[in-house]
Order: structure tokens, then C-alpha cells, then sequence
């Protein structure tokens, strides 16, 4: 028998907007005092109107485009309709069947394309504690979370390993904080993950099953998620071999995640079909999005972590380094403020930079200038210089290649030129020589 | 194409389950059979082609209508006013019994 | 002098300026009254606390600064679905029995700052789920004409306050028929403004995509004053039009209509129609006529489909509205919904529900693209359309028990121009078995002025702005 997994991620990010999707009720309600940031919207009182958050709509748009997706002119907002207690209303205004955004994409670093179904906007809702009153079991429930705005990013089932679905949450972690959309601080859940896993198997005899589609809930890291993946696809296979049940319209259910058993255990024991009763918000007009306006915000969009990364490895820094400097935001713009300095070699700064050569939080020219006293010795650093000297003198190579053994020297010229005269000869041909020859 | 207009006493309860609404077993039937004769009257609607014809579901033709991100408490309740008409409160939190179904949060 | 009660805005500025009384007095009056009447009405279900304070206030300012706000000093009588702080918001209903608001409406709080007396709120058809008021879950509100008959709905008692004269003029709210039905029911003037004209904001909410707050009044003045303050874009209020505000007075007092094309809707003329009732309308059309206009019978779409639209549209969004009501955090739990409450959620539940969907809302919705559109076609050659309000006049009390589909029954002719947002004046037109029938005289959007100047001429030039004599009546 083959298995292949196929692993769909719904990830929600918690928008960093000072205000509420609905109403100007401050957004950041992290450890505020219980229902104190709350007004007629967010609370559901009778009579209260929704007024859409114009910046929310651009961060849910800004996503949408750094993940390759359509904005769809038309679109608008609908009422997700079912009741509990942390949602005052009694319904999420949502989006359903016409997003913001829809059919994106993002690639791994394997160059594999994970599929974005679509990219749409919604409101948070309040938070409910568990506790006994007076021997009563009862729910707190806190409304400074309620209309929060969320952004929900939906993939397509393209993943087929825990790695692989690790990798996607990372990217997206990255990218939303890339954009300034969304601190996705976990911790503070304003990033949220929900996996769907199911299984492709192909029996001896040629015949091809799926099995159920199950949604995994309660999982705020990744490694958690990771793990979750990884039990329910080993879970799924066994209970597939047992049972043969197969995946159908109506029998997908709901997990949670038990992070101390590492098990996923089932949330309902019987899964009714939820049914939302989606229907257009009438307190909302429709959105036409003008091509202008996408322009504008595409113009807007910082650069992306890939794009970030390919600008440094264009101006001479090492793939590694680059990564390194991008990860630790604080390197990158010690990194650029110095960059351009008289006596700077790029690629230099930054691998020792990235390396911790230097401390950043002291002056760093005079660091780099006393480092190139030393001598350096460092051949993944010389080996990044020679290998672009090479490429810049491809005919020189040549030259080497065709037997002209002595143009060797002209490259350690170079490179010593490059560092100021402050890299050691001896390495320093010694790299050059061992990459002529490679 | 239309569903079969008898609303039997199974729909009722049903739908009293989705709307969070509570009927008492004697009143099922009397439901049922008032929505019937709603549904009915609503059926009529079948008679009128609607092929090619879009939906309205916005009246005045008003569109990206929105509000600039700007934290404003002017409408911001104190925690007082907030749970001021709540029958139980406790330590600034709104209370309700504990609900058996937890698969809605997020 | 003439009675504190029987005064327009415009008298009441007057005998203020003068003088001749002051706004305490005129308040005083009120309360008199509504002690007196009220009982037996029950018009009011509650009464401004600090209502005689707030008339002292301004005697104050009309002796220092003399009358420069637009209703300074007006009596108002206020439906109880608008939310006002300081006074209890019931919107006639169990379920929020004792609720105080937190926050103000903006229409309330408009007419507070052009300077408006409240005097109480008035009763309804609970959840405004109704036409007649008979649905309160605090007793109907009866019919000061003949107190064994129904005042209308769902803002009845409004209304009533009008023809009871225990306020100056009231506020009510249409979604479809409910301020022009029971205006018609009781003999007064009532307006509907354009879907959007005036701000939801603060109204317990029933249809969404229909709710349309507006005055009901002594008088088509009276009517274009308020609709003067309550209009405007909000804020708070996203369906709320742009549009900018006329001056909804200025082609009121005109005694001609020539140049004006009416069409008099020839399906309102509904087969089982009495002899009397129909007569009433023909003489209205030929009274437009009399005043030059020209009126011609027009057709429109069956307004029997009308109700099915209206019907699915409006208990799907109530459906939705009333999920709040959960008791957690205001009002008491769904159990306190009567039966006309729990009927309308749950026919909008299954008819949003999985599979019923298509069949149903969105039908429906199509539905209403046509009727906007030949509705559309009707004002490309009329100034208006006319028809009666109501297929009769107020029914008997008891008349809604039972019957499924009372309200939507009772509001057949003033549907369709409700689900297309129009705007519509409902001014008396006559009596039969004495009780008032009211005229509709409804324009294309955001065409108020029109509709209260047609209004206005037919209302100067006919005798049918009267109020019954409670001492003789109750």
C-alpha cells in the first residue's frame, strides 16, 4: 500500500490595527482588565451597525498579494450565523463566497507550490474561561477580543508532511510580520492554526482511497502542530486498515490536540453537520475594488522575506548570511546603515556581522577596520570574496583553465586589494587555488 | 424547483434547535402547521421567472463604505457600563453555564 | 386659545414666542392627559423621568436665547424600539423587560439637540413583529377612534399618541407598513423616508435591509419638520446615504399639482376591496385630479408576490437580528419570546437554512431586483404612485390572534415600494364605519420633498385631518 498525506493548513492572524474591525474600540486587548474595551458594536447590544475597518481591509488585501492571490473586484461581507456564548451577536460577520482574496500561492524552499485557496476577513470573538462558582460550573466570558479583526488564510490541501506543514506556517509567520500586518506573537494567540489531514491510499490492487477529513483544533505552536500531523496520518492509516471507512460529505469531524499525551482525541461524539445559514450582511455595502486601488496597495508592500533575501545575495552577501541578517532584524539594519561606508566590503560586513564577529550594539566601523588587521583567516570568508572576483573575471578563468596556471596570482591580487591588504596570503591562496581547481 | 410544502413537527424541531429556541412538545404541531401555510404563501414566489435576474441585496447602490483605523473610546463602555445590564456578572466577567460544546472557539 | 393638545410645531413655536404659554405648561398638559387616557390606551409604556426638568431647561433657553433650534420645546412621543438612556427600551418585549441602554440612538439624540421634549416611549408590536399591536407583550395599544378596534402596527401606539393627542408628534419606524398602516389605522399623517435616508443607528434592529425610522404627526408640516432633523448619513450607520438634506418644507403649502403625473397602482384596487373602501380611494385619485394632476391607472406586478418577498427577507434578517438576545449580557432568555417572535425566527432560520437557501432567500431577493425595476419603470413617467394603505380600515381587536401571517397579510399594498427603499407619505383619506382609511402617496428615492409636497396639497385642500373626541369615545 502507498500513503500520501494530504495536509490542508488554516492559519488566523490577529491584524495589529489600533482599532476594532467594526468599531474604534482599541484592537490591542491583550491583558487589559476584563470588558473594558467595549462599546454598542462589539457587544452585541441591540441596535449597534457595523462600520468596516479600512486598514483591515488593506492588511487583509496586503496578504493577499504578497501570497499571490486574485483580489476579487466584488466582494463582500456575510453573517456566519451560530450560537455561543463568545460571540455576542450570535453570528461572525465574515466572508463567504466572495473573499478578498482568493487562489494564491507560496513556495517552499523546496520550490514545491503549496496552493492558497483564499484569503478572507473576519471578527474575532470574545474569550471564555472555564471555573466553578459556588459549586456551579460556569464560563467567564470577556468581550475586549470581540471584533478583533482576523485575517484567515486558507491552503490547499498540497502539503504532504508535518515538515512540509511546519515550513508553511513559518513562511506565513514570516510573511504576515514581514508586512507589518500582525505581530503573530503565539503566545498571545494572535496566531492560530488548525490543520485538516487526511490520507491518499493506493491499494496492491490499483485502487485508490481517501479517508476522512479531519480538522485538528486547540494547537497554538507549530512543533504541536507538527506532531498532531504526524499522529493523526499514522492514526487515519490504521483506523483506514481496520475499518476501510472512506472519506465522504458528511463524515469529517473534529479533533483536539493533547499536547502532554501528544494523541488527538475526538471533540464530538457525533458530528452534526454545522449549518452557518451564510446570507449577505445587510449592514455592510458590497466592496468594488478598483484596480487603482490594488495598485496602490501592491506599491505599498515591503519587501518579502524571499525578496529581502535575494536583494542582499544581489549585492554580494553570502545565501546564509543573508538569511542569518534577514532573521534578526536588528543585524540587518546595523548591517545597512554600514554598508555603503568608504573601506566597506559588503560581503564581508555581513558574514561578520552574521557571524557575531562584531557587536552591534558597539561602533562597528572601527571593529571591522580592526578585524581586517588581523589577518583574516577565515575561509568561508575569503571563499565567498574569491568565488566573486571569479565571477566577475570569467575570462581570467578561462585562462587558468586553458593551463595558464600563474593568472592565479592575479586573482589573490584581487582579493587582497578587496580586504585592504588585511587577509592572510597563505589562506588566501590556498582558496583561490582550491577553487580554480574545483 | 420548490421543496414539498408540508412542514411536519421533525422540521420544527429542527429548526427551533438551530435558532436556539425552545418550543414545547404541545406546540410543535400548531408550528408545523402555521408554517405550512406560510410556506405556501411563499411558494408564489415560483411563479415569477427570475432567470438571468440578480439578487438585491443593497437597496441604495451604496458601496465601500468604511472608517479610517483610529482608536477612538468616545463609544468605549467603562467595564460598569458594560456589564450593567447583565443578570450575572462576576469579577468583571460576563457568566453563563458552562457549555458542553467547545468545538466553536478558536 | 386654542388647546395645548391640538397644536402643529409651528402653533407651538408660536405660543411659545408669545408667550402665551410655556413649555412647562404645554409638558404639564401632556402628562394630564396621558394620566387621564392613558390607562385605558396604553399608549405609553413609560414616561420620561426627568421630562417636567428638561421643559424647564427650555423656558430657560427660550427666555434667554428666544426659539433658534428646530424643535425647541416640541412634545415627542418616541417608539419604544429606539434606544434612549435614563428610561427603560423594551421594544414591547419580555425579553428586555427592565433593559436600560448604555447608548443613545442618533435619531433621538438628533432630535435632542434641535432641542425636542421627550415625553415617554410608546407601545409596539413586540420586535415590531407585527400590524396592529396587538402582539406587545405588554397589552395592545387600542384604537383612540373606537377603543374595541386595533390602532395598527407595528408602531401603534405612536400613532395612537397622534390621534389621542398626548404628544405633539411622535417617532416611529417602517419596515413595511409600520408607520404608514397604522397611521392610516388611526387618522394620522405618517412618513416613511428613503431606505437610508435616515440612521438606523440605535434601533433595535428587525429588517436590515428595510428598516426606515420616520415621523407620524398631526400633519404633513409637522411630518417634513422632524424628517428635516432625523435625516442624514451616520457615522455609525453604514447603509446611511451621503445624499445630501433638503429642505424637506420647501414645496409644502402649494394648493395646485399641476404638471404632476400620479399613477394609481391599478392591482392596490384589490378584488375583495368593500364597495366604500374603494370608493374612498377613487375619490382620492379624483380629488389629485381636481388639483391638477394627472392620474392615470397604472399596472404593477401582483402585490400578492410582494408578500412572499417581504415575508422571506424580512424574517431572515429578524432571524439573524435576534440571535443577540441570548440574556447574557442584557435582557432575559429566549424563552420570553412569544409566538409571533419565535414563528418569525424560526421561518427566517429554514428559509437560510442548508438546501433551502436558493429556494428561498435568494428567490426572493430576485424577486425584489424585479420589483425595483418596475417600480423604476412606473417614475420614469410618474411623479408618484397612490394606492390606500391598508385594505380596510382598523380591524377588532383579537383580529391577529391565530393568523400566521397577519402582518404581511395587512401590509399587501405598501410592500413593494418598502422592499424598494421608496419613500412614502400616508396622509387620511377618508372614513368608513368611523374609522379612518389613509392614502399612500409614494416617490422614487430620496424624492421626500415631492412626496410631501403631493401630500401636503391633498391634505390642505381635504378635510380629513381630524381626531377623535376621547370623552366621547373611551
Amino acid at each position: 500500500m502507498k500513503y500520501s498525506p494530504l495536509i490542508g493548513l488554516e492559519v488566523h492572524a490577529e491584524l495589529n490595527t489600533a482599532s476594532k474591525m467594526f468599531c474604534s474600540c482599541p484592537a490591542d486587548h491583550f491583558g487589559k482588565t476584563p470588558n473594558s474595551q467595549t462599546c454598542p458594536v462589539c457587544l452585541g447590544l441591540p441596535g449597534a451597525l457595523p462600520i468596516p475597518n479600512k486598514k483591515a481591509i488593506e492588511s487583509c488585501i496586503k496578504i493577499g498579494l504578497a501570497l499571490n492571490c486574485l483580489i476579487n473586484r466584488l466582494s463582500k461581507f456575510d453573517r456566519k450565523q451560530y450560537f455561543y456564548p463568545d460571540l455576542p451577536k450570535g453570528y461572525q460577520i465574515s466572508q463567504y463566497d466572495q473573499p478578498f482574496c482568493s487562489e494564491g500561492s507560496i513556495a517552499l524552499e523546496s520550490g514545491k507550490i503549496i496552493g492558497i485557496e483564499r484569503v478572507h476577513q473576519e471578527e474575532d470573538t470574545g474569550k471564555l474561561q472555564h471555573t466553578v462558582l459556588n459549586g456551579e460550573k460556569v464560563s467567564l466570558v470577556d468581550y475586549n477580543r470581540s471584533g478583533v479583526p482576523l485575517v484567515e488564510i486558507v491552503s490547499k490541501p498540497d502539503m504532504e508532511s508535518s515538515n512540509e506543514a511546519k515550513e508553511f506556517l513559518k513562511k506565513i509567520h514570516e510573511l504576515v510580520r514581514a508586512l507589518d500586518v500582525s505581530n503573530a506573537d503565539m503566545e498571545k494567540g494572535e496566531m492560530r492554526l488548525e490543520p485538516t489531514v487526511n490520507v491518499r491510499i493506493e491499494k496492491n490492487d490499483g485502487s485508490i482511497h481517501y479517508t476522512p477529513l479531519v480538522e485538528v483544533k486547540n494547537i497554538n505552536s507549530f512543533s504541536f502542530a507538527s506532531s498532531a500531523i504526524d499522529f493523526e496520518i499514522k492514526r487515519q492509516i490504521e483506523e483506514f486498515e481496520k475499518t476501510g471507512i472512506e472519506k465522504s460529505d458528511t463524515n469529517k469531524t473534529t479533533r483536539g490536540y493533547d499536547s502532554v499525551k501528544k494523541i488527538t482525541f475526538l471533540q464530538r461524539t457525533k458530528e452534526e453537520a454545522k449549518d452557518y445559514r451564510y446570507f449577505p450582511e445587510p449592514d455592510i455595502p458590497p466592496f468594488i475594488l478598483e484596480e487603482d486601488y490594488i495598485s496602490k496597495i501592491r506599491q505599498e508592500l515591503p519587501l518579502l522575506p524571499d525578496q529581502e533575501i535575494s536583494a542582499l545575495v544581489a549585492e554580494g552577501v553570502e545565501l546564509k548570511y543573508a538569511k542569518i541578517l534577514y532573521a534578526n532584524k536588528v543585524s540587518l539594519l546595523a548591517y545597512n546603515r554600514h554598508k555603503e561606508e568608504s573601506g566597506i566590503d559588503k560581503s564581508r560586513l555581513a558574514s561578520l556581522i552574521a557571524n557575531k564577529k562584531i557587536d552591534i550594539s558597539l561602533d562597528i566601523a572601527s571593529q571591522y577596520n580592526k578585524l581586517g588587521q588581523v589577518g583574516v583567516t577565515d575561509k568561508t570568508e575569503l571563499e565567498a570574496l574569491v568565488r566573486k572576483i571569479l565571477d566577475a573575471n570569467p575570462e581570467v578563468v578561462q585562462e587558468y583553465k586553458k593551463g595558464k596556471t600563474n593568472v592565479a596570482g592575479f586573482f589573490v591580487g584581487q582579493a587582497m586589494k578587496e580586504t585592504q591588504g588585511k587577509a592572510d596570503p597563505k589562506t588566501l591562496n590556498s582558496v583561490v587555488l582550491e577553487i580554480l581547481n574545483h | 424547483m420548490h421543496k414539498a410544502s408540508a412542514i411536519t413537527s421533525d422540521d420544527v424541531i429542527k429548526i427551533a434547535k438551530l435558532a436556539n429556541l425552545r418550543v414545547p412538545d404541545t406546540q410543535v404541531q400548531k408550528f408545523a402547521d402555521q408554517f405550512t401555510q406560510t410556506v405556501d404563501v411563499v411558494n408564489q414566489l415560483n411563479e415569477i421567472d427570475t432567470q438571468g435576474i440578480p439578487e438585491t441585496y443593497q437597496v441604495n447602490n451604496l458601496v465601500n463604505m468604511s472608517r479610517e483605523d483610529i482608536a477612538d473610546t468616545s463609544r468605549t463602555f467603562t467595564q460598569e457600563q458594560a456589564l450593567s445590564q447583565a443578570k450575572r456578572t462576576h469579577e468583571g466577567f460576563f457568566v453563563v453555564p458552562r457549555v458542553i460544546d467547545s468545538s466553536e472557539e478558536l | 386659545m386654542k388647546e395645548l393638545h391640538t397644536l402643529s410645531i409651528d402653533e407651538v413655536h408660536d405660543g411659545l414666542k408669545s408667550g402665551e404659554f410655556t413649555c412647562t405648561q404645554l409638558v404639564q398638559h401632556f402628562l394630564n392627559r396621558i394620566e387621564k387616557y392613558n390607562p385605558k390606551l396604553n399608549i405609553y409604556l413609560s414616561l420620561n423621568p426627568h421630562v417636567l426638568e428638561e421643559a424647564a431647561l427650555v423656558d430657560k433657553e427660550i427666555s434667554e436665547k428666544g426659539i433658534n433650534r428646530p424643535l425647541l420645546g416640541i412634545p415627542v412621543a418616541v417608539k419604544d424600539n429606539f434606544l434612549i438612556p435614563g428610561m427603560p427600551t423594551t421594544a414591547s418585549s419580555h425579553i428586555l423587560e427592565g433593559f436600560m441602554p448604555q447608548y443613545e440612538s442618533t435619531v433621538t439624540k438628533k432630535l435632542k439637540q434641535a432641542g425636542a421634549v421627550i415625553l415617554g416611549k410608546t407601545n409596539m408590536d413586540a420586535f415590531a413583529h407585527g400590524s396592529s399591536t396587538e402582539t406587545s407583550d405588554y397589552g395592545p395599544t387600542l384604537n383612540p377612534w373606537n377603543p374595541e378596534h386595533l390602532p395598527g402596527g407595528s408602531s401603534g401606539g405612536s400613532a395612537a399618541a397622534i390621534a389621542a393627542q398626548l404628544a405633539t408628534v411622535s417617532i416611529g419606524s417602517e419596515t413595511a407598513g409600520s408607520i404608514r398602516q397604522p397611521s392610516a389605522w388611526c387618522g394620522t399623517t405618517g412618513f416613511k423616508p428613503t431606505y437610508g435616508r435616515v440612521s438606523r443607528y440605535g434601533v433595535v434592529a428587525m429588517g436590515s435591509s428595510l428598516d426606515s425610522p420616520g415621523p407620524i404627526g398631526r400633519s404633513v408640516r409637522d411630518c417634513a419638520l422632524v424628517t428635516n432633523v432625523i435625516s442624514g448619513q451616520d457615522q455609525y450607520d453604514a447603509t446611511t446615504s451621503p445624499k445630501e438634506v433638503e429642505e424637506y418644507t420647501k414645496d409644502l403649502g402649494k394648493d395646485t399639482l399641476k404638471g404632476m403625473k400620479i399613477a394609481l397602482i391599478k392591482e392596490y384596487l384589490l378584488p375583495d376591496l368593500r364597495q366604500d373602501v374603494k370608493e374612498a380611494m377613487l375619490n382620492a385619485a379624483n380629488k389629485l385630479r381636481e388639483l391638477g394632476a394627472v392620474v392615470d391607472e397604472v399596472s404593477l406586478m401582483d402585490p400578492k408576490y410582494a408578500i412572499g418577498v417581504y415575508t422571506v427577507i424580512q424574517r431572515s434578517e429578524v432571524s439573524s437580528n435576534l440571535a443577540r438576545y441570548d440574556g447574557i449580557r442584557f435582557g432575559h432568555e429566549r424563552d420570553r419570546f412569544n409566538d409571533e417572535n419565535k414563528r418569525r425566527i424560526m421561518l427566517g432560520t429554514y428559509t437560510l437554512s442548508a438546501g433551502y437557501y436558493d429556494a428561498y432567500y435568494k428567490k426572493a431577493q430576485a424577486v425584489r431586483t424585479k420589483i425595483i425595476n418596475e417600480l423604476d419603470k412606473i417614475f420614469k413617467n410618474y411623479d408618484a404612485c397612490i394606492g390606500l394603505v391598508s385594505p380596510g380600515p382598523a380591524l377588532k381587536v383579537g383580529a391577529s390572534k391565530n393568523q400566521p401571517m397577519f402582518g404581511e397579510m395587512e401590509d399587501v399594498l405598501v410592500e413593494q415600494s418598502s422592499i424598494a427603499g421608496l419613500t412614502s407619505t400616508g396622509v387620511p383619506c377618508g372614513f368608513v364605519d368611523g374609522l379612518p382609511l389613509g392614502l399612500q402617496i409614494t416617490c422614487a428615492q430620496f424624492n421626500e420633498a415631492k412626496a410631501l409636497s403631493i401630500a401636503d396639497c391633498y391634505q390642505r385642500n381635504t378635510n380629513f385631518q381630524l381626531f377623535p373626541n376621547l370623552e366621547e369615545n373611551l
